[in-house]
Protein backbone atom coordinates (compact mmCIF):
# COMPACT_ATOMS: atom_id res chain seq x y z
CA UNK A 1 0.00 0.00 0.00
CA UNK A 2 2.79 2.37 0.81
CA UNK A 3 4.90 1.98 -2.28
CA UNK A 4 5.41 5.10 -4.31
CA UNK A 5 7.47 3.89 -7.23
CA UNK A 6 4.66 2.91 -9.52
CA UNK A 7 4.64 5.76 -11.99
CA UNK A 8 6.77 3.56 -14.14
CA UNK A 9 3.52 1.87 -15.23
CA UNK A 10 2.34 5.19 -16.61
CA UNK A 11 5.63 5.43 -18.51
CA UNK A 12 5.07 1.91 -19.85
CA UNK A 13 1.70 2.95 -21.24
CA UNK A 14 3.02 6.24 -22.64
CA UNK A 15 6.00 4.58 -24.34
CA UNK A 16 3.82 1.89 -25.86
CA UNK A 17 1.36 4.48 -27.19
CA UNK A 18 4.28 6.43 -28.67
CA UNK A 19 5.10 3.37 -30.74
CA UNK A 20 8.03 2.00 -28.75
CA UNK A 21 8.55 -1.68 -28.01
CA UNK A 22 8.13 -2.04 -24.26
CA UNK A 23 8.78 -4.78 -21.70
CA UNK A 24 7.87 -4.97 -18.04
CA UNK A 25 10.01 -6.88 -15.53
CA UNK A 26 8.47 -7.68 -12.13
CA UNK A 27 9.96 -9.31 -9.03
CA UNK A 28 7.62 -12.25 -8.35
CA UNK A 29 9.52 -14.15 -5.67
CA UNK A 30 12.33 -13.47 -3.26
CA UNK A 31 14.34 -15.62 -0.87
CA UNK A 32 16.71 -14.37 1.76
CA UNK A 33 17.40 -10.68 2.02
CA UNK A 34 16.49 -9.57 -1.49
CA UNK A 35 16.91 -5.86 -2.03
CA UNK A 36 13.43 -5.18 -3.47
CA UNK A 37 10.15 -6.86 -2.51
CA UNK A 38 7.84 -8.87 -4.78
CA UNK A 39 5.87 -6.52 -7.00
CA UNK A 40 8.80 -4.17 -7.65
CA UNK A 41 9.13 -3.51 -11.33
CA UNK A 42 11.33 -2.20 -14.07
CA UNK A 43 10.02 -0.97 -17.41
CA UNK A 44 12.29 -1.10 -20.44
CA UNK A 45 11.86 0.22 -23.99
CA UNK A 46 13.47 -0.89 -27.22
CA UNK A 47 16.00 1.94 -27.04
CA UNK A 48 17.33 0.49 -23.79
CA UNK A 49 15.83 3.26 -21.66
CA UNK A 50 14.54 1.93 -18.35
CA UNK A 51 12.75 3.14 -15.22
CA UNK A 52 12.26 1.56 -11.81
CA UNK A 53 14.25 -1.29 -10.27
CA UNK A 54 14.11 -4.96 -9.40
CA UNK A 55 17.21 -5.00 -7.22
CA UNK A 56 19.65 -2.56 -5.74
CA UNK A 57 21.20 -2.15 -9.18
CA UNK A 58 23.01 -5.49 -9.31
CA UNK A 59 20.91 -7.25 -11.96
CA UNK A 60 19.18 -4.46 -13.90
CA UNK A 61 21.73 -4.69 -16.72
CA UNK A 62 21.02 -8.37 -17.28
CA UNK A 63 17.25 -7.80 -17.09
CA UNK A 64 17.44 -5.06 -19.72
CA UNK A 65 19.32 -7.40 -22.07
CA UNK A 66 16.72 -10.17 -21.60
CA UNK A 67 13.92 -7.62 -22.03
CA UNK A 68 15.22 -6.78 -25.51
CA UNK A 69 14.70 -10.44 -26.51
CA UNK A 70 11.24 -10.47 -24.97
CA UNK A 71 10.26 -7.32 -26.91
CA UNK A 72 11.42 -9.10 -30.09
CA UNK A 73 9.81 -12.49 -29.45
CA UNK A 74 6.73 -11.40 -27.51
CA UNK A 75 7.20 -14.46 -25.27
CA UNK A 76 7.38 -13.91 -21.51
CA UNK A 77 10.22 -15.48 -19.54
CA UNK A 78 11.22 -16.04 -15.95
CA UNK A 79 14.70 -15.05 -14.79
CA UNK A 80 16.38 -16.08 -11.58
CA UNK A 81 19.24 -14.24 -9.94
CA UNK A 82 21.26 -15.05 -6.88
CA UNK A 83 22.59 -11.92 -5.32
CA UNK A 84 26.27 -12.76 -4.85
CA UNK A 85 27.36 -12.79 -1.24
CA UNK A 86 30.03 -10.20 -1.87
CA UNK A 87 27.61 -7.83 -3.58
CA UNK A 88 25.04 -8.43 -0.90
CA UNK A 89 27.60 -7.62 1.77
CA UNK A 90 28.45 -4.35 0.05
CA UNK A 91 24.84 -3.17 0.16
CA UNK A 92 24.47 -4.20 3.77
CA UNK A 93 22.77 -7.57 3.26
CA UNK A 94 25.12 -10.03 4.85
CA UNK A 95 23.26 -13.22 3.97
CA UNK A 96 22.67 -12.77 0.25
CA UNK A 97 19.37 -13.32 -1.50
CA UNK A 98 17.69 -14.74 -4.58
CA UNK A 99 15.04 -13.16 -6.76
CA UNK A 100 12.82 -14.37 -9.60
CA UNK A 101 11.88 -11.78 -12.19
CA UNK A 102 9.04 -12.19 -14.69
CA UNK A 103 9.66 -10.34 -17.95
CA UNK A 104 6.77 -9.72 -20.35
CA UNK A 105 6.10 -7.63 -23.40
CA UNK A 106 3.60 -4.76 -23.12
CA UNK A 107 0.98 -4.51 -25.87
CA UNK B 1 0.75 -7.39 -20.55
CA UNK B 2 -2.05 -6.38 -22.89
CA UNK B 3 -2.30 -2.65 -23.40
CA UNK B 4 -5.98 -2.73 -22.38
CA UNK B 5 -5.06 -4.25 -19.01
CA UNK B 6 -2.23 -1.75 -18.47
CA UNK B 7 -4.58 1.10 -19.35
CA UNK B 8 -7.25 -0.13 -16.92
CA UNK B 9 -4.63 -0.68 -14.22
CA UNK B 10 -3.37 2.89 -14.58
CA UNK B 11 -6.93 4.25 -14.55
CA UNK B 12 -7.79 2.35 -11.35
CA UNK B 13 -4.59 3.51 -9.67
CA UNK B 14 -5.26 7.12 -10.66
CA UNK B 15 -8.75 6.81 -9.14
CA UNK B 16 -7.24 5.41 -5.91
CA UNK B 17 -9.12 2.11 -6.25
CA UNK B 18 -7.25 -1.03 -5.14
CA UNK B 19 -6.69 -3.79 -7.71
CA UNK B 20 -4.70 -6.99 -7.96
CA UNK B 21 -3.11 -8.14 -11.20
CA UNK B 22 -3.13 -11.96 -11.40
CA UNK B 23 -0.46 -13.39 -13.71
CA UNK B 24 -0.01 -17.04 -14.65
CA UNK B 25 3.77 -16.97 -14.72
CA UNK B 26 4.00 -20.00 -17.00
CA UNK B 27 1.57 -19.00 -19.75
CA UNK B 28 1.80 -15.23 -19.22
CA UNK B 29 -2.00 -15.03 -19.05
CA UNK B 30 -3.29 -12.15 -16.95
CA UNK B 31 -6.41 -10.68 -15.45
CA UNK B 32 -7.08 -7.62 -13.33
CA UNK B 33 -9.37 -8.03 -10.31
CA UNK B 34 -10.94 -4.97 -8.69
CA UNK B 35 -11.37 -5.07 -4.91
CA UNK B 36 -15.13 -4.71 -5.41
CA UNK B 37 -15.10 -8.03 -7.29
CA UNK B 38 -13.01 -10.04 -4.81
CA UNK B 39 -16.06 -11.61 -3.15
CA UNK B 40 -17.09 -13.50 -6.29
CA UNK B 41 -13.54 -14.52 -7.29
CA UNK B 42 -12.30 -18.10 -6.85
CA UNK B 43 -9.10 -16.68 -5.32
CA UNK B 44 -10.98 -14.44 -2.89
CA UNK B 45 -9.22 -15.66 0.28
CA UNK B 46 -5.77 -15.02 -1.22
CA UNK B 47 -6.81 -11.72 -2.78
CA UNK B 48 -8.30 -10.47 0.51
CA UNK B 49 -5.22 -11.41 2.46
CA UNK B 50 -2.67 -9.89 0.07
CA UNK B 51 -4.60 -6.65 -0.25
CA UNK B 52 -4.94 -6.32 3.52
CA UNK B 53 -1.19 -6.84 3.90
CA UNK B 54 -0.49 -4.59 0.93
CA UNK B 55 1.92 -7.26 -0.28
CA UNK B 56 2.43 -8.91 -3.64
CA UNK B 57 3.11 -12.65 -3.62
CA UNK B 58 3.32 -15.85 -5.66
CA UNK B 59 0.68 -18.47 -4.88
CA UNK B 60 -0.27 -21.88 -6.26
CA UNK B 61 -3.89 -22.47 -7.16
CA UNK B 62 -5.54 -25.10 -9.32
CA UNK B 63 -2.14 -26.48 -10.33
CA UNK B 64 -1.05 -23.07 -11.60
CA UNK B 65 1.70 -20.78 -10.37
CA UNK B 66 0.16 -17.37 -10.06
CA UNK B 67 1.67 -14.05 -9.12
CA UNK B 68 -0.65 -11.63 -7.33
CA UNK B 69 0.61 -8.09 -7.79
CA UNK B 70 -1.16 -5.77 -5.37
CA UNK B 71 -1.78 -2.17 -6.36
CA UNK B 72 -3.23 -0.37 -3.37
CA UNK B 73 -3.44 3.41 -3.08
CA UNK B 74 -1.06 5.24 -0.76
CA UNK B 75 -2.92 5.68 2.51
CA UNK B 76 -3.68 9.20 3.60
CA UNK B 77 -3.96 10.58 7.09
CA UNK B 78 -6.03 13.69 7.68
CA UNK B 79 -5.44 15.27 11.07
CA UNK B 80 -8.01 17.83 12.13
CA UNK B 81 -6.38 19.93 14.82
CA UNK B 82 -2.87 21.38 14.64
CA UNK B 83 -2.29 20.63 18.32
CA UNK B 84 0.72 19.31 20.24
CA UNK B 85 -0.23 15.64 19.60
CA UNK B 86 -0.43 16.41 15.87
CA UNK B 87 3.14 17.74 15.88
CA UNK B 88 4.26 14.26 16.92
CA UNK B 89 1.62 12.37 14.90
CA UNK B 90 2.28 13.99 11.51
CA UNK B 91 5.97 13.05 11.16
CA UNK B 92 5.35 9.60 12.68
CA UNK B 93 2.57 8.88 10.16
CA UNK B 94 4.76 10.12 7.35
CA UNK B 95 7.54 7.75 8.37
CA UNK B 96 4.97 4.93 8.12
CA UNK B 97 4.28 5.93 4.52
CA UNK B 98 1.09 7.98 4.86
CA UNK B 99 0.38 11.16 2.92
CA UNK B 100 -0.37 13.52 5.79
CA UNK B 101 -2.42 16.73 5.83
CA UNK B 102 -3.17 18.84 8.89
CA UNK B 103 -6.32 20.97 9.00
CA UNK B 104 -7.04 23.69 11.56
CA UNK B 105 -8.77 27.04 10.99
CA UNK B 106 -6.82 28.55 13.89
CA UNK B 107 -3.79 30.12 12.23
CA UNK B 108 -1.92 30.31 15.52
CA UNK B 109 -2.00 26.50 15.57
CA UNK B 110 -1.67 25.73 11.85
CA UNK B 111 1.66 27.44 11.32
CA UNK B 112 4.64 26.29 9.26
CA UNK B 113 6.92 26.87 12.27
CA UNK B 114 4.97 24.26 14.24
CA UNK B 115 4.67 21.85 11.26
CA UNK B 116 7.75 22.09 9.08
CA UNK B 117 7.30 20.26 5.74
CA UNK B 118 3.76 19.05 6.53
CA UNK B 119 0.93 20.19 4.23
CA UNK B 120 -1.30 22.51 6.28
CA UNK B 121 -4.75 23.89 5.52
CA UNK B 122 -5.73 26.78 7.78
CA UNK B 123 -9.44 26.69 6.91
CA UNK B 124 -12.66 25.43 8.50
CA UNK B 125 -13.41 21.78 7.73
CA UNK B 126 -16.25 22.67 5.34
CA UNK B 127 -13.75 24.48 3.10
CA UNK B 128 -10.61 22.48 3.84
CA UNK B 129 -11.86 18.89 3.53
CA UNK B 130 -13.65 18.56 0.15
CA UNK B 131 -10.49 19.26 -1.93
CA UNK B 132 -8.52 16.65 0.05
CA UNK B 133 -10.49 13.79 -1.58
CA UNK B 134 -10.90 11.93 1.69
CA UNK B 135 -11.72 8.30 0.80
CA UNK B 136 -11.76 4.68 1.99
CA UNK B 137 -7.94 4.68 2.00
CA UNK B 138 -7.88 7.60 4.41
CA UNK B 139 -7.42 7.49 8.17
CA UNK B 140 -9.10 10.45 9.80
CA UNK B 141 -8.43 11.84 13.25
CA UNK B 142 -10.12 14.77 14.96
CA UNK B 143 -8.09 16.11 17.87
CA UNK B 144 -8.99 19.78 18.37
CA UNK B 145 -11.27 19.17 21.40
CA UNK B 146 -13.48 21.89 19.86
CA UNK B 147 -16.90 20.65 18.66
CA UNK B 148 -17.16 23.56 16.21
CA UNK B 149 -14.19 22.08 14.34
CA UNK B 150 -14.29 18.34 15.16
CA UNK B 151 -18.01 17.73 14.59
CA UNK B 152 -18.31 18.88 10.94
CA UNK B 153 -15.01 17.11 10.23
CA UNK B 154 -16.34 13.81 11.61
CA UNK B 155 -19.55 14.13 9.58
CA UNK B 156 -17.37 14.44 6.47
CA UNK B 157 -15.35 11.36 7.47
CA UNK B 158 -18.56 9.29 7.85
CA UNK B 159 -19.74 10.37 4.44
CA UNK B 160 -16.42 9.42 2.79
CA UNK B 161 -16.23 6.01 4.49
CA UNK B 162 -12.72 6.44 5.93
CA UNK B 163 -11.15 3.14 6.99
CA UNK B 164 -10.29 4.62 10.37
CA UNK B 165 -11.99 7.44 12.27
CA UNK B 166 -10.67 8.50 15.65
CA UNK B 167 -11.49 11.37 17.97
CA UNK B 168 -9.82 12.66 21.09
CA UNK B 169 -11.80 12.78 24.30
CA UNK B 170 -12.84 10.79 27.34
CA UNK B 171 -15.84 8.46 27.32
CA UNK B 172 -17.94 11.27 28.80
CA UNK B 173 -16.83 13.75 26.15
CA UNK B 174 -17.49 11.11 23.51
CA UNK B 175 -21.02 10.43 24.75
CA UNK B 176 -21.84 14.14 24.42
CA UNK B 177 -20.25 14.18 20.98
CA UNK B 178 -22.47 11.25 19.95
CA UNK B 179 -25.57 13.21 20.99
CA UNK B 180 -24.49 16.28 19.03
CA UNK B 181 -23.63 14.28 15.89
CA UNK B 182 -26.94 12.38 16.01
CA UNK B 183 -28.73 15.71 16.23
CA UNK B 184 -26.96 16.65 12.98
CA UNK B 185 -28.13 13.50 11.21
CA UNK B 186 -25.40 10.96 11.97
CA UNK B 187 -26.55 7.34 12.36
CA UNK B 188 -25.74 5.15 15.36
CA UNK B 189 -23.61 3.02 13.05
CA UNK B 190 -21.57 6.14 12.15
CA UNK B 191 -20.99 7.01 15.82
CA UNK B 192 -19.98 3.41 16.48
CA UNK B 193 -17.22 3.75 13.89
CA UNK B 194 -15.41 6.43 15.92
CA UNK B 195 -12.46 5.14 17.91
CA UNK B 196 -12.78 7.09 21.15
CA UNK B 197 -10.93 7.37 23.42
CA UNK B 198 -8.47 7.45 20.52
CA UNK B 199 -5.54 5.05 20.22
CA UNK B 200 -4.63 1.65 21.64
CA UNK B 201 -4.57 1.49 25.44
CA UNK B 202 -0.81 1.51 26.05
CA UNK B 203 -0.84 3.97 28.93
CA UNK B 204 0.33 6.81 26.69
CA UNK B 205 1.02 10.05 28.54
CA UNK B 206 3.10 12.42 26.40
CA UNK B 207 1.96 13.75 23.01
CA UNK B 208 4.53 11.50 21.30
CA UNK B 209 3.27 8.42 23.16
CA UNK B 210 -0.31 9.28 22.25
CA UNK B 211 0.82 9.58 18.62
CA UNK B 212 2.31 6.07 18.86
CA UNK B 213 -0.93 4.69 20.30
CA UNK B 214 -2.95 6.33 17.50
CA UNK B 215 -0.70 4.98 14.73
CA UNK B 216 -0.69 1.54 16.38
CA UNK B 217 -4.50 1.54 16.31
CA UNK B 218 -4.62 2.74 12.70
CA UNK B 219 -2.12 0.02 11.73
CA UNK B 220 -4.22 -2.65 13.44
CA UNK B 221 -7.37 -1.52 11.63
CA UNK B 222 -5.51 -1.48 8.31
CA UNK B 223 -3.71 -4.80 8.61
CA UNK B 224 -5.53 -7.23 10.91
CA UNK B 225 -8.23 -9.51 9.57
CA UNK B 226 -11.71 -8.58 10.89
CA UNK B 227 -11.84 -11.22 13.68
CA UNK B 228 -8.45 -10.41 15.22
CA UNK B 229 -9.32 -6.74 14.91
CA UNK B 230 -12.27 -7.24 17.27
CA UNK B 231 -10.04 -9.03 19.74
CA UNK B 232 -7.44 -6.21 19.68
CA UNK B 233 -10.09 -3.52 20.27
Amino acid sequence: MLDRDEDILKAAEDWQKAGRGVALATVVETWGSAPRPAGSSLVINDEGTFLGSVSGGCVEGAVVTEAMDVIQSGKPRMLEFGVADETAWNVGLSCGGTIRVFVEKVG
Amino acid sequence: MKLAILHELNAERAARRPVILVTDTESGEQRLVKAADFAKDPLRAELDKQLRMGKSASVEAGGKKLFLNVYAPTAKLVIVGAVHISQALAPLARSLGYDVTVVDPRTAFASAERFPDIPLVAEWPDTALPPLNVDAYTAFVAVTHDPKIDDPALLHAFERNCFYIGALGSRKTHAKRGDRLRAQGAKDSDIARIHAPIGLAIGAVSPSEIAVSIMAEITAVLRLPPKEKEEAA
